[in-house]
C-alpha cells in the first residue's frame, strides 16, 4: 500500500542550524535516515522552535538543511525555500486541525495549493482514500471538534501524509492522549512510518515511545544545544545529562507517567 | 473565596443597585418609541427631508464600511502579527479616533482636506474638491468608524492559532492562501461582529460629518444631520426619522450579539 517514490527520493538528511530568539539561542546538528528520529528534551529546550524552523515557519540565523537531494535552508549560500515548498509534513502539538473544516475537507486541503492542485473530485476522492487507508474513513464528515484525541491524531497524520512529503516533524503525536488511546496510537504510528519508509522526527516525553518506534537514534535537546544523541541503549546505559538519565529510568517501570 | 460576595451582588438587592442605571438607558428610548403614533411616523416618512437622508445615510455607510473591511484587515492582520514594540504607536494611533470627540476629527479632516489644508491646494489644482460634498462624508464615517472594526478583526487574527497558519503552508498555501483559506474563515465572527459595529457608529455619525462635509440635502445630509435640521421645523418628523434611525441601528445588534457566541462554538474541544 505504501506509495513509492519517498525512498527513491530522500534516503537522508541533514540539518545544522543555530537560531536566535531574544536571549534563547538554539544549536543544533541533527541527521538521520528513513528511520524515526526521536527528540527528547525538557520544557524550553528549542524542540519545537527546531521543528518550526525546519518547517520554513522560523528563519534560522544561519546553517543547512537538506532533505534527500535538496537543500531547504543554506544561510551560505542564500538558499531559503518558503514553507510550501519544503514538502515537509509538519503535525503540531495539539494536531493543528483546522476546525472550521470537517475531516474530509482537511486532509483534502494538502492537494489545494498550487503545487498540487487537483479537481475536487480528485482531491476528496485522494483524501478519501488515505483516510480508508489509515483506518478513519469512518471519520470523514465529522468536524475536529468531535473528534477524540486518537482520531484526531490519526487524521493529522493522514493530511501530512496525503501530500507525499518528504519528511515529517510530528510533535509530541501522544501527549495529549489517555494511557489507552497513546498504547493504540503508538503501535498506530510506528507502523505507518515503517510503512511508509518516510523520514521522520518524532518529539516525545516517554520513552516507550522510542521503543515502540524502533528509532535507531535519540537526541536530547537542553537549553538549545544538543546535550546527548545516540542509539537509545546508548544514552539509557550512559546518561550524560540527569534529564536523559531521568527520562530512561521513567520507562523502566516506576510508574511515572510521563507527559 | 469571591463567589459567595458576587451572589450577595447578583442576588434580588443587586438587581435593585442595577435598576437606576438600567433606567437611564431604557426610558429614553422607550419614551421615543411611545412618543408618536403611527399616523405621526408616516406623516414624517412622507417629508422631503426623510427620503434623501436616509438614501444618503444608506449609500454613505456602505461605502463607508467597504473602505473600512477593505483598507482595515491588513491593517488588522498586520498588528496581529509578532508583536514589537514600535508597533505600540500603531494600536494607539488606531486607538485614537475613538477617543477623539468627532468634532475634532471633523476640524482635523478640515485641516488635511480644507481650502488652507495640508492637500487641499494640491487636490484643488487637479479640481478635486473633497469638503462639503459626498466624498467627504465617507472619509468622515470611515475616520470614526473604522477603529471599531480595526481592534475586533485585530483581536480575532490574535486569536488564530499560529500552528494551523504554519500547517497549512506546510500542506503548500502560500501566505495570502493560508490567510483567506484559514486566518479569515476562523476570524470572520469577529470580524462581522467588528464590522456591525463599525457601521452603526457610521450610521450614527454626526460631529466629524457636520463641519467636514456640511448639512446640504441630497449630497451631505445623513440622518442623524435630517434631525437636526428637522428638529427645527418639525418635531414629527425628527421623531420618523429618530425612530427609523434606531430601528436600523437595533437591527446591526443581531450580528454583534449572535456571531461571538458562534466564534466560541468550534473552539469547545471535548478532550480539554
Amino acid at each position: 500500500m505504501s506509495p513509492a517514490g519517498n525512498a527513491d527520493r530522500v534516503s537522508t538528511w541533514s540539518l545544522r542550524v543555530s537560531v536566535r530568539a531574544g536571549s534563547f539561542n538554539l544549536e543544533a546538528d541533527v541527521r538521520g535516515d528513513l528511520d524515526p528520529v526521536v527528540l527528547i528534551g525538557p520544557n524550553g529546550s528549542g524542540k519545537t522552535t527546531l521543528l518550526r524552523v525546519i518547517s520554513g515557519a522560523y528563519l534560522p540565523f544561519g546553517g543547512r538543511i537538506r532533505v534527500g537531494e535538496r537543500v531547504l535552508y543554506d544561510s551560505r549560500r542564500q538558499v531559503c525555500l518558503a514553507p510550501e515548498e519544503r514538502r515537509v509534513g509538519y503535525v503540531p502539538q495539539g494536531y493543528g486541525l483546522f476546525p472550521h473544516l470537517t475531516v474530509l475537507e482537511n486532509v483534502a486541503f494538502g492537494r489545494s495549493s498550487s503545487r498540487m492542485r487537483n479537481h475536487r473530485r480528485d482531491r476528496r476522492a485522494a483524501a478519501a482514500a488515505i483516510l480508508a487507508e489509515m483506518e478513519c474513513g469512518h471519520l470523514s464528515g465529522r468536524r475536529p471538534g468531535t473528534l477524540s484525541g486518537g482520531e484526531k491524531q490519526r487524521v493529522a497524520l493522514a493530511r501530512a501524509l496525503l501530500p507525499d512529503p518528504d519528511m515529517l516533524l510530528l510533535d509530541e503525536p501522544l501527549a495529549a492522549m489517555d494511557a489507552a488511546a497513546r498504547r493504540d496510537f503508538r503501535a498506530y504510528l510506528a507502523a505507518h512510518l515503517a510503512d511508509r519508509r518516510v523520514p521522520a522526527i518524532v518529539v516525545t516525553h516517554d520513552p516507550r515511545d522510542v521503543q515502540a518506534l524502533g528509532t535507531p537514534v535519540v537526541y536530547a535537546l537542553e537549553g538549545g544545544r544538543v546535550a546527548q544523541s545516540g542509539p537509545p541503549e546508548a544514552l539509557a546505559t550512559a546518561p550524560a545529562t540527569d534529564f536523559v538519565s531521568e527520562f530512561f529510568r521513567e520507562g523502566n517501570g516506576t510508574g511515572q507517567q510521563a507527559r | 473565596m469571591r463567589k459567595p460576595l458576587w451572589r450577595g451582588l447578583s442576588g434580588r438587592g443587586g438587581f435593585l443597585v442595577a435598576v437606576p442605571m438600567l433606567a437611564i438607558l431604557a426610558v429614553p428610548l422607550i419614551a421615543l418609541a411611545g412618543a408618536s403614533s403611527p399616523a405621526d411616523i408616516a406623516a414624517g416618512t412622507r417629508h422631503p427631508l426623510f427620503g434623501p437622508a436616509l438614501w444618503l445615510s444608506a449609500r454613505s455607510t456602505v461605502a463607508a464600511l467597504a473602505v473600512i473591511v477593505l483598507a482595515g484587515t491588513p491593517l488588522a492582520w498586520w498588528m496581529a502579527g509578532p508583536s514589537r514594540h514600535r508597533f505600540r504607536i500603531v494600536e494607539v494611533l488606531v486607538d485614537l479616533p475613538i477617543v477623539i470627540p468627532p468634532a475634532v476629527m471633523g476640524i482635523a479632516l478640515l485641516q488635511t482636506f480644507g481650502q488652507s489644508g495640508v492637500f487641499g491646494p494640491a487636490l484643488s489644482s487637479f479640481g478635486i474638491d473633497v469638503p462639503f460634498t459626498t466624498t467627504a462624508v465617507v472619509m468622515a464615517q470611515v475616520v470614526v468608524a473604522a477603529p471599531f472594526y480595526i481592534q475586533a478583526a485585530a483581536t480575532a487574527f490574535r486569536a488564530v492559532d499560529e500552528d494551523l497558519l504554519i500547517v497549512a503552508r506546510t500542506l503548500g498555501q502560500s501566505p495570502t492562501g493560508a490567510f483567506f483559506r484559514v486566518a479569515v474563515p476562523l476570524a470572520l465572527p469577529g470580524m462581522v461582529a467588528g464590522a456591525a459595529l463599525s457601521w452603526a457608529r457610521a450610521l450614527g455619525e454626526f460631529g466629524a460629518t457636520l463641519i467636514f462635509a456640511g448639512n446640504f440635502i441630497g449630497s451631505t445630509q445623513t440622518m442623524p444631520l435630517a434631525i437636526y435640521t428637522a428638529l427645527e421645523s418639525d418635531t414629527r418628523v425628527a421623531v420618523a426619522l429618530a425612530l427609523v434611525l434606531a430601528a436600523a441601528s437595533a437591527l446591526l445588534l443581531v450580528p454583534l450579539r449572535a456571531v461571538p457566541a458562534l466564534a466560541q462554538a468550534p473552539r469547545r474541544h471535548r478532550d480539554r
